[in-house]
């Protein structure tokens, strides 16, 4: 990597569902979690998945993900089937998943130690880089139970950043955060995301978050879990969350949503 | 510091009761010596070198024994809570040998070694494996499945996920394990020394032997506080300290 250049990013990956299907047996009854789904993400996308609880939207992010294996159906990325997890297409959890044993250094550098032929140094540049990036340079020695949860969500994101993943894959990354920290975050993600062109997978619930962030907000429904809608979002960027216009559409979005839950909520 | 003195004040009420009720008249002195006597025992038998003896030889029996039953126990352990095989058969004999109080063991011990420190050593180690076993297949179970699953993502999968994440998100329940051993390990030491007599170096549990054998009571009280000190101090110096500045890092349990 040259001098001065500071992110040789890989390029982003496009991502193609092809009729997905999958299901949950138990003792008790088999769940329809995913019923022919098919998706096209484009390279650098930024793509929203929301609905309600029990549409399937954490499934299709684990099968994207390939931590689980769909029941028919592929997902190729960069017309490669994905066959199992690896570390061109990394997921952030909502409960951070930090290395408690680790310092927030130690845990930005966990992935690249899977890198073949990086050396130390390397490493230790790549992880300077990326908690600059999320702000966190001052609290590199500390270590995870000592950081509030907004700040180990920042650790989660350079974490899944530092290897240079060709997808970027989150599951509600800020649906534990208080309301504040998760608007500092939504400036913080598009301010990175315009820098790192990573295409991305976000599953959320908040319809809202998904305006602000997402190029294309994709709305599920459950019982099996189905896309319905699809809706583009050209607002121009950095998105704030609280402008009248994306309120707008959110609503918009919103007042589709409530159709596909169930009588019981409804 | 208040709890301390509060803490302090239990006890020395708790030694004025045992005072007064010796000095009552109402128990023989031979069945119930004042804490006076006990304590006059102590510093002579510390005096004579025999109480430090004693000990020596104790620890060190402890520590082999200890070390080896642990090392066992947290293989079997592992073993068991990453292979069904080894869970459904090494994990069963665990369990189930885990219930036999470790006196049990000595009759077997004595046939097979006789009067021998091998005995000894075979009641430690019989009495630390399986409790070791069953706790670090506990808390190895009890891992949060998210670590594995951030690990996998990020390219980790077999040897380099169990070294480097399931190996190190299990050490608190390893801790505790290792301490619920030391306790289980204690206790068996305690039981084989009374029970094997043997010429290679008399410990805490023949002295509290021969004090009954002698009809010395003082010393039998005397040895039974020597005793409880020992696990006592190790509790609160190595394993407490320990285990909760693991639990506060790793986030588990309610520190």
């Amino acid at each position: 990597m040259p001098a001065g250049q500071s992110f040789a990013a890989s390029a982003p990956a496009k991502l193609s569902v092809e009729s997905v299907s999958k299901w949950f047996r138990t003792a008790r009854a088999a769940v329809h979690a995913l019923d022919h789904i098919d998706l096209q993400v484009k390279e650098g996308e930024f793509v929203c998945l929301v609905g309600p609880s029990g549409c399937g939207k954490s499934t299709l992010l684990d099968i994207v993900a390939g931590l689980t294996m769909p029941d028919s159906g592929r997902v190729l990325a960069d017309d490669q089937v994905v066959a199992g997890p690896g570390r061109h297409r990394l997921v952030m959890f909502q409960d951070s998943a930090l290395f408690p044993w680790l310092t927030v250094f130690g845990n930005v550098q966990f992935g690249l130690k899977r890198i073949p032929g990086m050396s130390r140094r390397e490493r230790q540049e790549i992880a300077d880089r990326h908690l600059e990036l999320v702000g966190l340079i001052k609290f590199k020695h500390s270590y995870v139970h000592e950081l509030s949860g907004g700040m180990r969500q920042r650790v989660a994101l350079a974490r899944s950043l530092a290897p240079d993943p060709r997808v970027l894959l989150m599951d509600e990354p800020f649906a534990a955060l208080d309301a504040l920290t998760r608007e500092h975050l939504y400036r913080d993600v598009q301010r990175i995301w315009q820098s790192r062109r990573k295409t991305i997978i976000m599953v959320t619930h908040n319809v809202r978050e998904a305006v602000c962030l997402a190029d294309r907000v994709i709305l599920l429904s459950p019982n099996p879990g189905r896309i319905r809608e699809q809706f583009e979002i050209d607002l121009p960027r950095p998105r704030n969350i609280n402008s009248p216009q994306l309120a707008e559409i959110a609503q918009r979005i919103t007042t589709d949503l409530m159709a596909y839950l169930p009588e019981e909520f409804a | 510091m208040r709890r301390a003195i509060f803490a302090g004040l239990f006890f020395v009420g708790l030694i004025a009761l045992w005072q007064a009720a010796s000095m009552s008249g109402r128990w023989s002195p031979v069945l119930l010596p004042p804490p006076t006597d006990v304590a006059a025992y102590l510093v002579s038998a510390v005096e004579d070198g025999s109480l430090l003896d004693a000990s020596i030889v104790t620890i060190e029996r402890l520590l082999i024994g200890y070390a080896s039953g642990v090392a066992i126990g947290l293989l079997f352990g592992l073993m068991t809570s990453t292979s069904r095989f080894f869970h459904d058969t090494i994990g069963l004999l665990a369990l189930g040998l885990q219930t036999l109080p470790s006196v049990c063991w000595i009759p077997l011990a004595l046939l097979w070694f006789g009067q021998t420190e091998s005995a000894m050593l075979f009641v430690v180690i019989m009495g630390t494996m399986w409790s070791v076993a069953i706790a670090t297949d506990t808390g190895a179970r009890s891992i949060s499945p998210i670590y594995a699953r951030a690990a996998r993502t990020m390219g980790s999968e077999g040897f380099d996920k169990w070294s480097r994440v399931v190996l190190p998100a299990s050490l608190p329940f390893l801790v505790s394990g290792m301490k619920q051993g030391w306790a289980f390990a204690w206790r068996s030491l305690m039981a084989a020394e009374i029970y094997v007599t043997i010429l290679t170096g008399f410990g805490l549990g023949h002295l509290l032997h021969y004090g009954r054998e002698l009809n010395a009571m003082d010393q039998v009280i005397g040895i039974m506080l020597v005793i409880v000190a020992i696990g006592l101090l190790a509790d609160k110096l190595i394993f407490s300290p320990w285990e909760q500045f693991l639990h506060r890092r790793w986030g588990t349990g309610q520190f």
